[in-house]
């Protein structure tokens, strides 16, 4: 859920984005990463462990961790709480290890 | 190849003032932040420090973050290179980084290592279910992006962050189902907890979580209370129906290029983990390497601030220059002293005694 009245901040948040997950049209803003704009979105899961195939989502947030790996734009293991939403961006649930040749 | 006097890494309140305190005194800075935006730490904390007054307690550490800025874009001497991770120091001293999906190279005659810490995990059962996150996390989603992290929180850790983060949730219009802590006290200062508990939050200590549960995400998470040798009472269990579990149970510093650099490390667990050994100029084992900061030992953003300001002071003295340079470090390490002279600085106290223990060698 997005933060509208706070006491202390003030989000501005920039342009209006859509950005595709799994091939279902999600709006988000300029400026936030894909973690940020999918958890907006009531969408927790973002990827499956490989060998037991546990649901996974972002534990730090800031790229140390590795817990959220994504397909992006057909790039396999991006790290969505650090890359930034762009335009028509398409974010996949990645299944096992990701291939560069993909 | 590019060459530079100084590289600072991390654009965190340490290596801020690090970079700001080597260019005031003449020496080419450049100054890497993988985020893109400086402040580490600071850009989530909208709370006022705590800390001394000459270290800017009373100030929100966003604007902390924004004064330190100013400084540093106002300083010629300083390149801010942000979206810059750098990835190895190689024996020849050569840095590479990665930037905007390219690998650089940079030769620095001096680098400052102010990568901070990073969150400590907990093992139970099913702690790698989505909706179990890092304190900081939390911190990044609500007070950076403005999203909520979920509707109810089962808070894990009663120091000041598991403490502070429950308020900002609370700020937040989250509701915070319970602070729980292993040990038998409030490990945080008494002002934060008595906010929370105003507000109605318990906070149980001598209480641990034994399991999360959920299908997809967390549904909910199954505490205990601890014996005095910390095992759970059986029958003690309490369920709460929460659908965030934060976990604030303490920082490890990030010495990965530590390590890489060949740096002697220590574990010392009064600062989260291995550090460098460092003189008290911080240069560690590597000649020209330096740390500050939560890097060197996890501790806080006043001590960060005037860590970074002895390494600054130490690498512009070591390339020659400065005019008071003599004055200006005792005055920065009176400082540290100071800031470490109180209770909560008795447990650095005793890591930097450990950490020095082999007879204070210095390096250089
Ligand atoms: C909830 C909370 C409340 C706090 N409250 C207080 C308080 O009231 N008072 C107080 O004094 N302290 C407080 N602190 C502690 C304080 O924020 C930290 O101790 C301080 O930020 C440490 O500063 P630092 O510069 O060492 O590290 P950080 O602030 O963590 O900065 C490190 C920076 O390095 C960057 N980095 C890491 N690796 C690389 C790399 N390889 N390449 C490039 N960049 C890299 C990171 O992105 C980061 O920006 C609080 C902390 C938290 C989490
Ligand atoms: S959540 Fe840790 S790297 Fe993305």
């Amino acid at each position: 859920m997005r933060i509208e009245n706070h006491p202390i901040l003030i989000f501005d948040r920039g342009k209006i984005l859509s950005f595709f997950f799994n091939g279902e049209v999600i709006k988000g803003y300029e400026g936030e990463s894909i973690a940020a704009a999918l958890h907006a979105a009531g969408i927790k899961v973002l990827s499956h462990s490989h060998e037991l195939h546990h649901p996974r989502g972002l534990f730090c947030a800031i790229g140390n961790c590795s817990s959220c790996l994504m397909v992006v734009d057909g790039q396999p293991n991006v790290r969505v709480c650090v890359e930034k939403l762009r335009e028509g961006m398409r974010v996949e649930t990645q299944k096992g290890k990701g291939c560069l040749t993909q | 190849m590019r060459e530079t006097e100084v590289l600072v890494v991390g654009g965190g309140p340490a290596g801020m003032v690090a970079a700001i305190e080597a260019a005031e005194r003449g020496a080419k800075v450049v100054l890497t932040e993988r985020d893109d935006r400086l402040g580490g730490q600071l850009i989530k904390q909208t709370h006022k420090f705590f800390g001394s007054q000459k270290q800017y307690a009373g100030s929100r550490g966003i604007d902390i973050s924004k004064l330190l800025e100013e400084k540093l874009s106002n300083n010629p001497n300083i390149e801010i290179l942000t979206e810059t991770t750098v990835l190895g120091i190689y024996e020849d001293g050569v840095v590479t980084m990665e930037g905007a999906n390219k690998h650089l190279k940079l030769k620095p005659k001096r680098t400052i290592l102010a990568t901070g810490a990073s969150e400590k995990f907990l093992p139970f059962a099913n702690n790698d279910l989505p909706g179990i996150y890092g304190a900081g996390a939390v911190q990044t989603l609500m007070n950076v992006y403005g999203v909520t992290p979920g509707q109810r929180v089962l808070m894990v850790g009663a120091g000041n962050i598991g403490l502070i983060v429950s308020y900002q949730l609370m700020q937040s219009g989250v509701e915070v189902a319970a602070i729980i802590d292993a040990a038998p006290k409030i490990g945080g200062y008494l002002v934060h907890a008595s906010k929370i508990r105003r507000a109605g939050v318990p906070i149980f200590t001598s209480h641990t979580i034994l399991n999360a549960y959920g299908q997809e995400f967390v549904e909910g998470a199954i505490v205990a209370s601890l014996d005095d040798k910390w095992q759970p009472i059986l029958g003690t269990e309490k369920d709460l129906a929460v659908d965030v579990i934060c976990l604030a149970v303490g920082l490890s510093p990030l010495t990965e290029l530590c390590w890489q650099a060949g740096c002697e490390m220590k574990y010392i667990p009064e600062f989260g983990g291995y550090v460098p050994r460092k003189n008290e100029f911080l240069e560690t084992t590597v000649p020209g390497v330096y740390v500050c900061g939560d890097a060197g030992g996890v501790e806080e953003a006043s001590a960060a601030m005037v860590e970074g300001r002895v390494a600054g002071i130490s690498v512009a003295a070591s390339l020659g220059f400065g005019l008071n340079i003599v004055q200006d470090l005792e005055a920065a390490l009176k400082d540290l002293d100071q800031l470490r002279s109180g209770p909560a600085g008795e447990k650095i106290l005793k890591g930097l005694e450990k950490l020095f223990a082999r007879g204070k060698q210095h390096v250089s």
